[in-house]
């Protein structure tokens, strides 16, 4: 990374205590400073952060634009709420339910990905993002005949996890201090996020990692290295796709309501926003793009009160604001940052492929018309 | 001498176009065979057929006796028959010997499990990998050239790259699709002398190539094709002299 100081760079290991001492104490430090709500916002964060990283291995490592990513989010969340919460009268441990959303979300990322295996690009995004929007239509139906899902209502009173008989859904006194359910679920999320990571980081430098790495330069090339390009694309679907189920899972357990309206297709947009911006391929990047996405929104709440404080009443809604920054800053970095904040080698050297020899051609070529 | 290859009445039709019609070649192990022809008289075509990334519209392929048309490309990567491309086609933004070890996909076994476990099966066969790449590296000159891009590297070195990625795969068979193209003559007889390295070191080669010299000193035989039609075939001083050899490269009217 380019902005880390040379003493730090020096001691790997104490960079990491340092971080892992900060990642620790985070929780209380916001939830003093800046309120419990802040917490909240963290724990979201960390989700998208799961999500961000499981998508990053569909589009980032193998080059499949998906634009349906929520769907795998939304199925992990509904089987959470299916098999834990009155809805069906069941209530299963996590320990056993969350996997199962991962693996139902995998089975789905298989399904989406067998006929969708001869598209590229445009073609692939079309139908992911269908495929999204059939998932979400489905929640929205399925209360009839049967009643599935709840419809529009959506599922109320989905368990707390709770870990050896104690809930995370209510305070706890430790030690004379009140600790709140978004605390818990932080470093619930935090161990899970952590686990995205590790498995991020490995499957990326392995053999697996190269083939989708060969599969999005040149498909065909890949092929005749003898890489089945079925099977692997298939894999990077599977895999992305049980890392939404596993952070629906827990979004659903951390909410306790869920419908359809939390997994439409902005958020779909958001994510893919969040590796974009990050840095598509880079793990620290796209980590970056996820909390700068969830946190800057909610910061720019603040800028309603400010505008009632000093100029007596709201003249821009904060929520407008909100996307016209965002859009603002995308464009910003499209013009200066095209391949993220912190973009991966790779990408970093696609982007500025203008550099190269044809780059220098098209430069004196410019060079002698002027 | 066995046989390695045979193309029995190959086929294949784009639309009403016949690019190859009944071509039947064998290849025997150990030989370097070449594959001459004008442009657009269906060698790359006939590559692809063999290689797996056209489907034939008739006909048989064999290696060692199995058949192999119309199986996928990386199965037929499997069986031991890799090859090289026309126009050079490396992961250009993977550094050089990241391009090889792709190459050594077919042949290692790691999966998720164990890739994120850093099994020691994992980690040993990752090892494995890449001391093998650097050696394919080593074997065809780029040896310490693995830490730059493929595609920073000088267009010959990219041509030889792309060798060791086929060679990292374990063929018992490699086709090179016009290896040497756009090389001067130095760098050509580095060329063929690699060629006749890697026959020595057990590799039969398939080669496609325009430049009649450098096919008359390293192939041990060599096949013609003309309009989707194999026209020759025999050792180079016979195909050479052949008059419907000739008639196809300066034109019947001219001869």
């Amino acid at each position: 990374m380019p902005n880390v100081p040379e003493w730090l760079r020096r001691h790997p290991r104490l960079a990491f205590g340092l971080l892992a001492v900060l990642l620790a104490v985070l929780p209380f430090i916001v939830g003093a400073g800046l309120g419990r709500g802040w917490v909240r916002v963290l724990d979201f964060a960390l989700l998208y952060a799961m999500l961000a990283l499981g998508l990053n291995i569909v589009v980032g490592y193998a080059g499949l634009l998906d634009l349906g990513y929520i769907a795998f989010y939304a199925l992990g969340a509904y089987l959470f709420a299916w098999l834990s919460s009155p809805q069906f009268g069941l209530h299963l441990p996590f320990w056993l339910v969350l996997p199962s959303g991962a693996l139902l979300a995998g089975g789905f990322g298989v399904l989406l990905g067998a006929p969708t295996l001869r598209l590229r690009g445009d073609y692939l995004a079309i139908v992911t993002l269908g495929f999204g929007e059939i998932v979400r239509i489905f929640m929205n139906n399925l209360d009839a005949p049967v009643n599935i899902t709840n419809g529009p209502q959506g599922i109320n009173l989905i368990d707390p996890i709770s870990i050896g008989g104690v809930s995370l859904g209510v305070r706890h006194t430790i030690l004379g201090v009140h600790v709140f359910p978004p605390t818990f679920y932080y470093y619930l999320f935090l161990f899970f996020t952590l686990f995205t990571i590790l498995v991020a980081m490995r499957l990326q430098d392995s053999r697996i990692g190269r083939a989708w790495a060969a599969i999005r330069e040149d498909e065909v090339a890949a092929a005749a290295m003898g890489i089945d390009t079925r099977s692997v694309k298939l894999l990077a679907f599977a895999m992305g796709a049980s890392f939404g189920g596993l952070a629906g899972g827990l979004f659903a357990a951390f909410q306790g309501f869920i419908s359809p309206e939390s997994f439409n297709l902005m958020e779909s947009v958001m994510i893919l926003c969040m590796i974009v911006l990050g840095g598509m391929g880079n793990i620290p990047g796209v980590i970056l793009g996820a909390v700068l996405l969830t946190v800057l929104p909610e910061a720019l709440r603040y800028l309603g009160a400010w505008q009632r404080a000093t100029l007596g009443h709201v003249v821009v809604d904060p929520n407008d604001l909100r996307m016209l920054l965002f859009g603002l800053a995308m464009v910003a970095m499209m013009l200066f940052r095209p391949a993220g904040l912190l973009p991966s080698r790779q990408r970093k050297r696609e982007f500025r492929a203008e550099d190269g020899v044809a780059g220098q051609e098209a430069a004196s070529l410019y060079d002698a018309q002027a | 001498m066995t046989t390695l290859l045979t193309v029995e009445n190959v086929t294949k039709r784009f639309g009403g176009l016949s690019a190859l019609e009944a071509v039947s070649l064998t290849v025997n192990s150990g030989e370097v065979y070449g594959l001459i022809g004008p442009n657009g008289a269906g060698k790359t075509t006939l590559f692809n057929c063999m290689t797996g990334l056209y489907t034939v519209s008739a006909g048989v392929i064999r290696l060692d006796g199995v058949p192999i048309q119309n199986r996928k490309p990386h199965q037929i990567v499997n069986r031991g028959f890799a090859r090289t491309f026309q126009n050079i086609r490396l992961f250009a933004n993977m550094t050089a010997l990241e391009n090889v070890m792709v190459g050594r996909h077919a042949r290692t076994r790691t999966g998720v499990l164990g890739a994120v476990l850093h099994s020691r099966r994992c980690l040993a066969e990752e090892r494995d990998s890449r001391e093998r790449s650097q050696a394919q590296m080593a074997f065809v000159g780029l040896k310490d050239r693995g830490r730059g891009l493929a595609g920073h590297l000088a267009y010959g070195d990219q041509r030889r790259l792309e060798i060791a990625r086929a060679l990292a795969t374990e063929p018992k068979l490699l086709a090179l699709d016009e290896p040497v193209a756009g090389m001067n003559p130095n760098e050509r007889r580095e060329m063929s002398e690699l060629f006749l390295k890697l026959r020595d070191a057990g590799i039969t080669l398939l080669l496609i190539e325009h430049d009649v010299k450098l096919v008359m000193d390293v192939c041990d035989r060599v096949a013609v094709l003309d309009y989707g039609k194999k026209i020759a075939e025999g050792v180079p001083d016979e195909v050479r002299r052949d008059p419907a050899v000739i008639e196809a490269y300066l034109g019947g009217a001219v001869a």
